[in-house]
């Protein structure tokens, strides 16, 4: 296949028909799982629509019938008024639709270029793809604001510029329809701007956006149409001018939905956690964190914003004992050993801080391993699970863990099922049972809601809360800045691996977190 | 949930993959023009016949178990062990030197020495490999390659220049003291009354082989070390964050691998040949691969795969004995059921799920 | 050590690297695209066999030589079938694969050839000889250039000159075509390829092919132009130092002609001088024999510079957004 085909296929399209994308009663299912139930969206051309939903409420799914990844069990994919039957990528591209996900697809050591022509060659030799490309790429540059150095290495460029590479990628292709996939998750408010920007030059030119999101605010900012789905179903399509921000997230959740947490006033003790001078180099020999400082008292929680990977993950490995860095912290009066023997999650844990890691997959559970294995991960050298000193005691670890399930209703109660065959949400309550159950003086948390349903969301925060209700200092990171700016007391923000400032929660709003997010420090009291 | 129920987990897959293997090699053999069920007869009947064919079969089996089980450790802790050859080399160097140059009073301490020493040399040999994995990120797998090869090499130098006797042509150690000769399995089973052929190789090592299986199952399952192997080799990432040192879980569960790779020498050297000889472990550190995989890592299924292997091995010399068929035969087989066992599990596993579900359908 | 002493040394490094060169481009291919092969032992090994059985069946060497490639295919699909396909253990794979090498070749050499699993010796229209390139008779006396003409670049199988002008044919291939860039990006992120509508389980059959065929040409080598006939376990590792090479020149064309080259002269020396005499201590011809394997972990744990091997090496693509 080469791009001649894509350009004679443009050329003899059919006349431009309002509706740029028509889906007619898509269903998909795995196993007895429903992920789409009777489908139907119609998108006009020249529009933006949006798509909003939980996690899990099957948005991924559909965007993935779209561009061929998965088979639809049933219903009709109409583009430009014609059926057309999208059975891989290559036919999606055909039929001009572009993808850009939410994990770039890139070849991180390959340049701009060689990442824009793959699989859009002009030929067997590359010299010719290279040339022409070129040309396409200063023009698509020029005329959408979507500015990339063509021999730039990807892995060398912005997180927010490697996204624009993904856009020219599509255009490359002549994609008459954009769809993104929660694009704004890794940008800063301003890199965020800078994309709806292009996005509404690229309606201006006649074309079609479809935007996948969770967040209402771009939904509302945005969008012309908007359709929410829950539990695999559409249940409203609607102007965007004719709703607002709470009618979308009832529509989202199918009940009331309190977009502000309760929670009481703080109680402060004395100080828990003190952190100076913290620095960390990573293998690579990268500056993660420089010079921050900040402390943490009893009955407190401390939000840490900022856009991912700004050194809010490091900062927490390093806090966890996974990673050595210089700089001094205490705990109460202890020291906390940076480096070292002691500077492991062992020792961490047995000066009692907690951790449950932004990545429950890959870091928090093991997938293999039982519900109750994973529940000794971390604490399996307590004397607790042990008969003495040489064989462990498997039976107390096991009901122990059909305890926590209980208490913390983790479904399926079974303690012997493999982690991996739980939800989300319930993967994540068994590492938030398994962490806040010891009551640690220091719970560290990095992302405790991603990818679980709101139930869990509402259950988990009421578990941060009363953690903290109960004297317990806790560092809470997150990228969510509606979680941060609801549950914290006081708020960080991290930019660069710098801690940009701490606010009052009580004191800031969203347009000062956001200034900083995106490096731009606050004026300071007093000063203005 | 889960897609299959345990036992057909444990039991039925693996079956199924021994037996696609073995019947391919039953192509194989008709092939080469000759009858796979005659020769399936000749097997059992050299191999399991006779208390002189189970002799030769659960001697070669507890070589079997020692490397599997080795195999095995590393396996959990996820690092693949092809090193079982070379480090069971070693192990039998550290066999001939305790025997050769130590006096024993009686074959009993000599045995404990030479446990000793065969799992301290193969160790030794096995936790270099580890320690270039965890500290220089040298992938385990071609270093222990390479050192199957440098083991090879070493031994024959110590053996042809050192422990050669005068005169001798042969690259082999002198014989051993008497002292140091194992009772033989026939000594061991006639304790309780059971006859058994005195003219085999198998000895006390086989009782050995099972405490050893036992003693694993123990450590994979029930103990502290074997929780934070089994975490490291599903997660690394999830290992560190539990507070598990990599680098100390990476040389801990190959030393263990190794050491019980090296047990093998005091079958072999100790127990057979009352000699180190230049190729004594023929092999069996690769069939441990073998071993393992079939035995899907567990020590049970290890022992069971070993008397498989064993047979197979036995039945092997056999045909080559009566019939035109070459003991390599039992290497194909071996890759077999490394293949479908091994890299070919989900062809295998696949059918068997879909088959399973569509009986599920029907219950509801 | 005279000129022709060097002159012979540096001939038998270009015989006994050629092998090693062909299998390091095999895994080359195969790597890049993502797919590890510890089973480059097997094919070979498989290839000599066949390319001599068949040379030996029809006297005809260009016949065993497609047969060659036709077994390391053989091998080649099944490594594929395993790690593409089944999105099995590819490691687990390379190691069935060296044994099943190992124990056909033997059990049929025997059934066939009843020789304890060697071929009969073979003839001369059965094995690949050695050509002498033009004027090389004539500029033999010119001092210097001459023999390094004569001896030295002229006189080798064609294989020889098949290798090493697969270098920059194979460097030519990845970088500056269409298949090229498919096959380096397959190997670093085959979601990128597959999102791109290009078929990663096509682009990794493909180099999974490239890389039998190439082994399939070692293997040749081995048994119908190094020496004539096959013997069993003839590959002696090769395989594996032609892995060791791979990594040692970072997975570049260019880099591994230099790795194999190195790797050659060792063995060349290996071979010239049995105990090594350095006045204090006399090397024994165990350890020239162990000195690659050694230098190989030498290599491999980092001591001479660190590469970065492709990133979605070893690992079975799976669809996910």
């Amino acid at each position: 296949m080469n791009s001649s085909d894509i350009l004679g296929r443009q050329e003899t399209a059919a006349p431009s028909l309002p509706l740029a994308i028509e889906l007619r009663g898509i269903s998909k299912a795995f196993g007895t799982v429903q992920a789409n139930k009777d489908i139907s969206i119609q998108v006009k051309a020249g529009t933006i629509h949006g798509i909003i939903g939980e996690n899990g409420a099957g948005k991924s799914t559909l965007m993935s019938i779209l561009y061929g990844f998965y088979k639809a069990d049933e219903g009709q994919i109409l583009i430009k008024g014609i059926p057309t039957i999208i059975p891989d990528s290559q036919s999606a591209i055909r039929a001009g639709i572009g993808m850009v996900f939410q994990h770039f697809k890139l070849v991180q050591n390959f340049s701009v270029l060689e990442n824009v022509i793959l699989g859009a060659e002009d030929g067997a030799l590359l010299g010719p793809s290279f040339t022409r490309a070129r040309n396409v790429l200063a023009d698509l540059s020029a005329e959408y604001d979507l500015d990339v150095d063509p021999d730039a290495v990807v892995e060398n460029l912005s997180v927010g510029h490697q996204q624009r590479v993904e856009i020219l990628k599509a255009l490359y292709r002549q994609a008459e329809i954009l769809i993104l996939d929660e694009p704004t998750g890794v940008l800063t408010p301003a890199e965020a701007n800078h994309l709806f920007r292009i996005l509404r030059g690229l309606k201006a030119q006649g074309k079609t956006i479809i935007l996948i999101t969770h967040k209402l605010r771009e939904i509302m900012d945005i969008t012309d149409h908007v359709s929410v789905m829950r539990q695999g179903q559409i249940v409203s399509s609607l102007e965007t001018s004719e709703t607002s921000p709470q009618d979308l997230a009832e529509r989202m959740v199918g009940r009331k939905v309190l977009l502000q947490i309760s929670k009481s006033a703080p109680n402060y003790g004395d100080e828990v956690l003190r952190v100076e001078g913290l620095t960390l180099h990573d293998e690579q020999g990268v500056e993660r964190l420089s010079d921050v400082a900040f402390s943490i008292r009893a009955g407190e929680i401390l939000g840490i914003a900022g856009v991912a990977g700004n050194g809010q993950s490091h900062l927490l490995e390093v806090l966890a004992g996974i990673r050595n860095a210089q700089g001094r912290a205490f705990l109460k009066s202890e020291v906390l050993n940076l480096t070292g023997k002691s500077a492991n999650a062992q020792s961490r844990r047995a000066m009692g801080i907690a951790h449950i890691p932004e990545d429950r997959q890959d870091m928090g559970l093991i997938m293999d391993f039982m519900a109750w294995e994973n529940m000794g991960l971390g604490y399996h050298n307590d004397p607790l699970y042990q008969h003495n000193r040489w064989f462990m005691n498997n039976d107390a670890l096991l009901d122990e863990t059909a305890a926590k399930m209980d208490r913390f209703d983790v479904r399926p109660p079974i303690p012997t099922l493999a982690a991996k065959n739980f939800s989300g949400g319930n993967q994540q309550k068994i590492v938030v049972a398994r962490e806040i159950e010891r009551v640690p003086d220091v719970l560290l948390i990095g992302q405790p809601t991603r990818g679980v349903d709101i139930g869990a969301i509402e259950f988990i925060h009421q578990q941060i809360i009363a953690l903290r209700d109960a004297g317990k200092a806790i560092l809470l990171v997150s990228v969510e800045l509606d979680e941060i700016m609801s549950l914290s007391d006081r708020i960080g923000v991290m930019f660069d691996g710098h801690l940009m400032g701490v606010k009052d929660a009580t004191q800031t709003n969203v347009n000062e977190i956001g200034l900083m997010m995106a490096g731009i420090a606050p004026p300071q009291e007093g000063i203005i | 949930m889960e897609k299959l129920p345990k036992w057909a987990d444990a039991f039925l897959v693996p079956l199924v993959s021994v037996f696609i293997a073995f019947a391919i090699s039953g192509l194989v053999i008709l092939a080469v023009g000759e009858d796979p069920i005659a020769a399936l007869r000749v097997m059992i009947d050299g191999a399991l016949g006779s208390t002189y064919g189970w002799g030769y079969t659960l001697y070669y089996a507890t070589n079997f178990m020692f490397t599997g089980l080795g195999v095995a450790v590393a396996f959990h802790a996820g690092l693949f062990n092809i090193g079982g050859e070379g480090q069971a080399t070693l192990g039998g160097l550290g066999v001939a030197l305790v025997c050769l140059f130590i006096p024993w009073p009686h074959w009993s301490l000599a045995l404990c020495a030479a446990i000793v020493s065969s799992a301290l040399f193969a160790a030794l040999w096995a936790a270099i490999p580890a320690w270039l994995q965890a500290k220089r990120g040298s992938h385990i797998v071609i270093t222990t390659i390479m050192f199957n090869f440098i083991a090879a090499s070493l031994l024959n130098y110590i053996l042809v220049n050192q422990l050669r006797p005068k005169g001798s042509m042969d690259p082999a150690s002198a014989r051993f003291p008497q002292a140091t000769n194992l009772p033989g399995l026939d000594q061991v089973l006639g304790l309780f009354g059971i006859p058994f052929s005195s003219k085999t190789p198998a000895n006390i090592s086989l009782i050995i082989a099972m405490i050893c299986c036992i003693l694993v199952w123990f450590l994979i399952w029930h103990t502290r070390l074997g929780f934070a192997i089994r975490a490291f080799g599903k997660s690394e990432k999830a290992a560190v964050y539990a507070g598990i040192n990599p680098v100390r879980i990476t040389l801990y569960a190959m030393i263990i691998s190794g050491a019980l790779a090296g047990l093998m020498a005091v079958n072999t050297v100790q127990g057979e040949a009352n000699r180190l000889l230049l190729n004594s472990v023929e092999g069996a550190g690769f069939i441990g691969i073998a071993v393992s995989l079939m035995g899907r890592g567990h020590p049970f299924g290890v022992f069971l795969a070993a008397l498989l292997f064993g047979f197979l091995y036995q039945g092997g010399a056999e045909l080559a004995l009566w019939t035109k068929i070459p003991r390599e035969l039992i290497t194909v087989i071996q890759a077999l059921v490394i293949l479908f066992t091994g890299a070919l599990d989900q062809m295998v596993r696949r059918p068997i799920e879909i088959t399973f579900a569509l009986f599920k359908k029907k219950e509801h | 050590m005279d000129f022709a002493s060097y002159i012979q040394i540096l001939d038998s490094t270009i015989r006994l690297s050629t092998p090693l060169l062909l299998a390091c481009l095999a895994g080359l291919f195969s790597e890049r695209a993502g797919i590890f092969d510890i089973g480059l032992e097997g094919k070979m090994l498989a290839a000599a066999f066949a390319s001599a059985a068949l040379s030996y069946a029809t006297g005809n060497v260009w016949v065993g030589l497609l047969g060659g490639i036709f077994a390391a295919l053989l091998m080649s699909t099944i490594h594929g079938l395993a790690s593409i396909t089944f999105r099995g253990n590819q490691l687990i794979s390379g190691v069935a694969i060296n044994f099943l090498a190992s124990g056909l070749t033997v059990l049929l050499g025997q059934n066939w050839f009843q020789l304890g699993g060697r071929t009969p010796p073979l003839g001369a229209g059965a094995r690949f000889t050695e050509i002498t390139l033009p004027f090389a008779d004539d500029v033999a006396n010119i001092p210097i250039l001459g023999p390094i003409y004569a001896d030295l670049i002229s006189g080798h199988s064609i294989l020889v000159y098949v290798s090493f002008a697969l270098v920059p044919a194979s460097a030519w291939l990845l970088y500056r075509t269409r298949f090229g860039l498919r096959l380096r990006a397959v190997g670093e992120n085959p979601a990128a390829v597959d999102t791109a509508g290009v078929s990663v389980k096509g682009m990794r059959f493909a180099a999974v092919c490239i890389c039998g065929v190439l082994t399939g040409l070692a293997g040749a080598y081995l048994s119908t132009a190094l020496s004539s006939g096959f013997g069993r376990e003839m590959t002696a590792g090769k395989g594996f130092i032609a892995l060791a090479a791979l990594i040692f020149a970072k997975w570049r064309p260019w880099y591994a002609l230099g790795a194999c080259l190195l790797f050659g002269l060792l063995e060349a020396l290996a071979i010239r001088f049995q105990n090594i005499d350095l006045g204090l201590i006399v090397l024994p011809v165990q350890f020239m024999q162990a000195l690659p394997y050694v230098i190989t972990v030498v290599i491999l744990a980092g001591f001479i510079g660190r590469a970065i091997p492709p990133r979605a090496g070893g690992t079975p693509y799976v669809k996910e957004l």
